[in-house]
């Protein structure tokens, strides 16, 4: 019980705090609550727009928590977000003509690749070099951007525009939309994200891999003395990591754009962060944090018109608090000592 | 043009020494300073407000290094009292930031973007530059020959040592993270008061982490960190410079190219391919008397 109670606390607790920033602004935090559930909820539309922001926040988190369950600390997900869907659109642009599902297929592998390259990277500097995967993976995420912004700009220009995008893919790689979501663009990739959540969870539970992956990440000395090479774990584990945010790509691309644009992505590496640890590193807990932060998203992409003074800002305000809510070990260790005395 | 070039390196390095010489105070403590990037910014904003406030860049700056303070006192509350994870509650930190500058930037300015422009007699002339320098002489003398520049080093280093000599570690902590918020707030407020004319959203764009990186690569001493915070700032300079000129042929170097260097840089040198960087033994965790 006190596993699905503290995340459920925190989040309670990042949001009335949240909530309550909004009284500076001259609002009734009560009526911000109210736009954000209509926001998120209120339509067929509203609720597909959630589900496609909630979408990539699946693959970030488990990109995040994956690592994580191995002791690592994947910042990166945004550059290897950023570089799979590059790769995926670069696909899409340089073999128009391919058709469905050769395509898709196609794209999605190089979306993959160019995401695990990413993060074989930095996996390899810790496990290897011995330097700190936090730092590496921030300056790879300023590097990810500047070659997405040099492949944009220079090689796949889009000539019939001047927004900073590729040039469109090919017919064959579109994936299919729902319908029931009036024009929301939930594609293929939302079942796909659930799959690969469910995956993550027999990966890291139910095989050898995982076991020992997970072994580095509860004891690294033990996990060594009982013959794992630690090193090599972390680096698939960087791996699995790349891959899994690379894999946002299919749905940004294939799903919704049909190019690369830059910029497409509101944080999502970052907010990936606070999926992760909401969800507990656990690929269930991610889906169900990944829901949540993406009627956060959604939600609050409408105070800027519904309000006076409140911007959509607010959600990075709520998220922040959130995440400190949630990691927090001293305030819920004192609360676990009080509820025990 | 290189008299030019050397100003340009100078003036656009200054946020980042003095945001890399709190992260400094904070890391050598013990405590990684992820957060740089959102104190910074909180400065950035909260400098701009004080100056179209009172006309006058110094108090500007007062309100920028107060801004800088008071989250910093959010981080630490978080990472020394409550003991959260330092990374995670640091990104907390920069995302709260990135809200809350356009939050109260709507409030006061109706706008989200950017505050009003600050007259160019109300901003810094130059002043920033000297002061930056200034505080790496003190920060030398500070770090290596007053008591409390070692107690910072041994809550970083050795904090049992620390405690079994009397000083409470985790109050030094709170000392150095409130200082690096300080220095943090007042780089923050270099970015706008003096090489911009306002505050703009996410104008701090990745300054934070850069100068964490410069950081790194100064071994987390003083004047190295300087220098290495002119690399960055050459390479700053550098790229606003040669944007457009054609290098080879009629093709210019993409832009993108000279952006990334000193990223990459930071990368190569904390593998340990050029020099050799270690961080405070005992950075990362928090301190719990025995």
């Amino acid at each position: 019980m006190r596993k699905f109670l503290q995340p459920i606390l925190a989040v309670v607790f990042g949001l009335a705090l949240g909530l309550g920033f909004t009284r500076i602004a001259g609002e009734s935090p009560w009526h911000v609550l109210q736009i954000l559930g209509k926001s998120a909820f209120g339509s067929s539309y509203d609720l597909g727009m959630t589900l496609f922001y909630s979408t990539p926040l699946i693959f970030t988190g488990l990109a995040v928590a994956v690592p994580l369950q191995a002791g690592l600390f994947n910042i990166g997900a945004e550059g290897q977000l950023t570089l799979g869907a590059l790769a995926a659109a670069s696909v899409g642009a340089l073999w128009p003509g391919l058709p469905w599902p050769l395509a898709p297929a196609f794209a999605t592998m190089a979306a993959i690749l160019a995401g695990t390259v990413w993060g074989a990277i930095p996996g390899w500097l810790r496990a290897r070099r011995g330097s700190h995967e936090v730092i590496n993976t921030i300056m790879l995420n300023f590097i990810a951007a500047g070659l997405a912004s040099y492949v944009t700009l220079y090689l796949l220009k889009n000539p019939d525009t001047q927004n900073p995008e590729t040039r469109p893919i090919g017919p064959g790689y579109h994936l299919l939309q729902f319908g029931f979501f009036n024009g929301a663009p939930v594609s293929m990739a939302l079942p796909l994200a659930v799959v690969t959540a469910a995956l993550v969870s027999i990966l890291l539970w139910r095989t050898v891999l995982g076991y020992e992956l997970r072994a580095v990440g509860q004891n690294e000395s033990a996990a060594r003395a009982a013959g794992i090479d630690t090193g090599r774990m972390r680096i698939i584990a960087m791996c699995l990591a790349g891959g899994l945010a690379g894999l946002v790509g299919v749905g940004e691309v294939l799903g919704n754009a049909g190019k690369f644009r830059l910029g497409f992505s509101p944080e999502y590496g970052f907010i990936g962060i606070a999926v992760a640890l909401l969800g507990r590193n656990q690929p269930g807990g991610v889906v169900a944090a990944a829901l949540l932060f993406g009627a956060l998203h959604k939600g609050t992409s409408d105070l800027d018109l519904e309000t006076e003074h409140v911007t959509r800002e607010l959600s990075l305000v709520l998220q922040a608090l959130i995440i400190l809510s949630v990691s927090a070990e001293g305030l819920w260790s004192w609360m676990k000592k009080r509820s025990e005395a | 043009m290189t008299g030019e070039l050397v100003a340009s390196t100078l003036r656009v390095s200054t946020p980042l020494i003095f945001a890399a010489l709190g992260g400094m105070f904070s890391e050598r403590s013990g405590v990684i300073n992820i957060a740089l990037e959102g104190l910074m910014l909180i400065g950035s904003f909260a400098a701009a407000v004080g100056t179209l406030l009172t006309h006058s860049p110094w108090v500007g700056s007062i309100f920028g290094m107060a801004a800088g303070v008071l989250l910093a006192a959010v981080y630490a509350l978080f990472v020394i009292r409550l003991r959260a994870n330092q990374i995670v509650a640091g990104t907390a930190i920069n995302m709260l930031a990135m809200g809350l500058t356009p939050f109260f930037c709507k409030i006061l300015y109706d706008v989200t973007g950017s505050t009003p422009s600050i007259p160019i007699g109300e901003r810094f002339h130059s002043a920033p530059l000297y002061l930056g320098w200034a505080l790496v002489a003190v920060c030398v003398v500070w770090m290596k020959y007053t008591p409390t520049g070692l107690w910072v080093s041994f809550a970083g280093e050795h904090p049992k040592a620390l405690d079994a000599a009397g000083i409470r570690v985790n109050r030094v902590r709170w000392a150095a993270v409130l200082v690096s918020g300080a220095l943090a707030g007042m780089g923050g407020a270099s970015l706008s008061i003096f090489l911009s004319s306002s505050f703009s959203r996410d104008m701090t764009a990745g300054r934070g982490f850069m100068a964490l990186a410069a950081l790194i690569f100064g071994k987390w001493k003083p004047l190295p960190t300087a220098l290495a915070c002119l690399l960055f700032g050459f390479a700053d300079a550098v790229q606003i410079r040669l944007q457009g000129v054609a290098v080879w042929g009629d093709h210019p170097i993409p832009v993108q190219f000279i952006q990334i260097l000193p990223y990459l840089a930071t990368v190569l040198v904390l593998a340990g391919f050029v020099g050799h960087s270690r961080p405070p033994k005992a950075i990362g965790t928090s301190f719990r008397k025995g």
